[in-house]
């Protein structure tokens, strides 16, 4: 299988901000790749260099065998874009909005009309399908957008953070028409903030910071990066902390971090269950009162963590300390 | 290349078929329907291209009027002589609205739908300025209308009426690649009006739109003769049959020798043309280049 997208030391600055300093990836062909970083990490750029926005500083593209530089239009050809800001027209009706992309695409009349009407239907639009698209809330207008990328059923396709802003219903539809298209053999390029989206659709990951590469593999490498399986126990008072601990010593296999002002207790265990048991069997024996207990397997969260140094920005409170951080 | 193109594509759905680049007619109509349905649903531009020219006819018409004199023939002749001078103001204006538009689609996300479609490079610029034609023969249409009301005629048959027409098209229409060159430019659509605002009201005015040019003051009557507004004007007033409306108690060709007082004036058609294949050899690929620049920042 040949690679539906290759990015080879993709550069683009603006000024002094490197949005991208040399970006290579692939797609390979009918797999989808999950973009992940923070914000101003450079997604956006590099879609769209690899899109045919803009062009790049320096380094070199290819989606579904031609060149980004110098053969743009071949690659129009093979593509379908739904960027972060939804690329409707405003003025036109949603189903004039598709009709005249399928146009563009050079569909015959006839059949631009029908798939117009099936994407619509697909993507909840057919009540408003005949309203401005401005009179759309934000979130129909994003699967407006994407049922635009969808229209000519091209062989790649390029989404940037296509389920931001949706609601779990639609973010879960959208999900659905990921996978439908994969299983059709289309080569998806997708970027999120969601740990979660790249974990559930994602086949690769790379994830970005500061226009840069810091880390690739599958979601399991990437989590396997991080460490394996830990203990988590937290006891009912804190005076028993350091009995706890003590039991936690012999039960896993490195270093127990203690927290006492929640309670918590975190050790690394290779056991996996056997360790669980072998440490509910102590507590109980020394009679310590355990509130809560449980395995945890790494997610993407601390993967995204431990590889940027910050959380990935998937909640507010992160985007306020952020800010807050910026202010100072 | 080809082949992973090919195998990729045959990958995908069975109803699907090759996509192909398009033609520069094709996606240029495609372009110029979505921007006539825009249009129809922005109540400003409705009105630019309707009402306003009905009002700006009225108003010309019958305030000028009174200026040419008391009686009622020279007022109903005054009004005949500046149907030309109007038609040429107003579709000047609307040469406008492409800057207006284009500039305005470079601030919308639209604009990055069409440049990754395989569309015509240049099929935007030219569905925008088809638009201004389509929007200009309504213009034309609605203001003629009106001024048959008022008491404009065609005395020289429809030939020569439709050469008058198409001189003013032709002439808008190299003017809307000036304007969408400056739209791309100036990329603030605000700016864009009020600047061609600026610029296109002295330029028709200091013209033998309203007025005969040979009376203006000897610097404004250079500049008016030779200014292509005054030629498209007088050729249009020429084959109209409207030159000799403004009753001055003079002999035809003393009227013809005094209007057409510079050699612009006397070969208008061939000076209007020139001036239009001038424009568009210029602003065409200017034009064309600045879309080219101005998406791919
Ligand atoms: N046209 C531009 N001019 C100047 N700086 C830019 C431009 N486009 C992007 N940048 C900068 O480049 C960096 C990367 O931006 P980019 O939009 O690619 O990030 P992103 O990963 O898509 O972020 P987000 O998650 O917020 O969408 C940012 O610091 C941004 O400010
Ligand atoms: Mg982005």
């Amino acid at each position: 299988m040949g690679d539906a997208v290759t990015a080879d030391g993709l550069v683009k600055h603006y000024k002094d901000v490197k949005a991208v300093d040399g970006v290579s990836l692939r797609v390979p062909e009918g797999s989808v790749l999950g973009v992940l970083g923070p914000n101003g990490a450079g997604k956006t750029t590099t879609v769209r260099m690899l899109t045919t926005l803009i062009r790049p500083d320096a380094g070199a593209a290819t989606v579904a065998g031609a060149d980004v530089l110098r053969d743009p239009q071949a690659v129009r050809r093979s593509i379908g874009v739904s960027g972060q800001y939804a690329a409707v027209d405003e003025y036109l009706s949603g189903r004039e909005n598709l009709e005249m992309v399928a146009r563009l695409y050079h569909l015959p009349a006839k059949e631009a009309k029908a798939r117009a009407r099936e994407l619509l239907r697909q993507f909840r639009l057919d009540d408003a399908a005949n309203r401005p698209a401005k009179t759309y809330s934000g979130g129909m207008r994003r699967r407006l957008d994407l049922a635009g990328a969808l229209v000519a059923r091209p062989p790649v396709i390029f989404l940037d953070e296509p389920t931001t802003g949706l609601d779990p219903r639609s973010r879960g539809d959208m999900w659905d028409v990921i996978n439908d298209l994969v299983g059709q053999g289309t080569s998806v390029l997708l970027t999120t903030q969601y740990l979660e989206e790249a974990d559930r659709l994602a086949d690769n990951i790379v994830v970005i910071d500061h226009g840069r590469i810091i880390a690739e593999g599958t979601a399991d490498e990437l989590k396997a990066q991080v460490g394996g399986e830990r203990l988590e126990i937290t006891v009912a008072e804190a005076e028993r902390i350091a009995d706890a601990t003590r039991v936690l010593e012999v039960v896993g296999s490195g270093t127990v971090e203690a927290d006492r002002h929640t309670r918590r207790l975190i050790v690394p265990v290779t056991g996996g269950t056997q360790s669980l048991l072998q440490a509910v069997r102590a507590f109980d024996e020394q009679a310590i009162a355990v509130q809560d207990i449980g395995i945890r397997r790494p997610t993407l969260d601390d993967a995204f963590l431990s590889l940027t140094g910050h959380k990935a920005v998937s909640d507010e409170a992160d985007d306020f300390e952020q800010l807050a951080g910026q202010a100072s | 290349m080809t082949d992973v193109r090919t195998r990729l594509s045959s990958t995908t759905a069975d109803d699907s078929q090759e996509i192909r680049t398009g033609s520069l007619i094709g996606d240029g109509l495609t372009v110029a329907r979505r921007n006539l349905i825009k249009i129809r649903r922005v109540p400003d531009l409705l009105i630019f291209t309707t009402l306003q020219p009905i009002m700006f006819v009225l108003l010309f018409g019958y305030v000028f009027g009174a200026l040419a004199g008391s009686g009622a023939s020279v007022q109903s002749g005054y009004r005949e002589f500046m149907m030309a001078g109007i038609f040429t103001q107003t579709i000047i204006f609307g040469a406008t609205i492409t800057g207006y538009m284009m500039a305005e689609d470079m601030q919308k996300g639209v604009i990055d739908r069409f440049r990754t479609l395989p569309m015509h490079p240049s099929a935007v610029l030219l569905g925008r300025t088809l638009t201004d034609v389509v929007n200009n023969v309504v213009v034309l249409v609605v203001m003629s209308v009106t001024g048959l009301i008022i008491g404009w005629r065609i005395h020289h048959g429809a030939l020569h009426a439709l050469w008058a027409y198409l001189l003013m098209l032709l002439f808008a229409y190299a003017l809307s690649w000036v304007f969408a060159y400056v739209g791309l430019r100036v990329r603030s659509p605000e700016v864009v009006n009020n600047a061609s605002f600026m610029i296109i009201f002295p330029v028709t005015f200091i013209a033998n739109t309203f007025v005969p040019s040979q009376n203006m003051p000897v610097v404004l009557k250079q500049i008016a003769g030779w200014n292509p507004v005054s030629t498209i004007t007088q050729s249009a007033r020429e084959n109209f049959g409207n030159l000799y409306a403004l009753k001055s108690g003079q002999t035809h060709a003393a009227v013809d020798k005094q209007t057409a007082y510079t050699w612009a004036l006397q070969h208008p058609d061939l000076y209007t043309l020139s001036w239009t294949a001038v424009l568009l050899a210029v602003f065409l690929p200017f034009a064309t280049a600045a879309y080219k620049k101005a998406v791919a920042k």
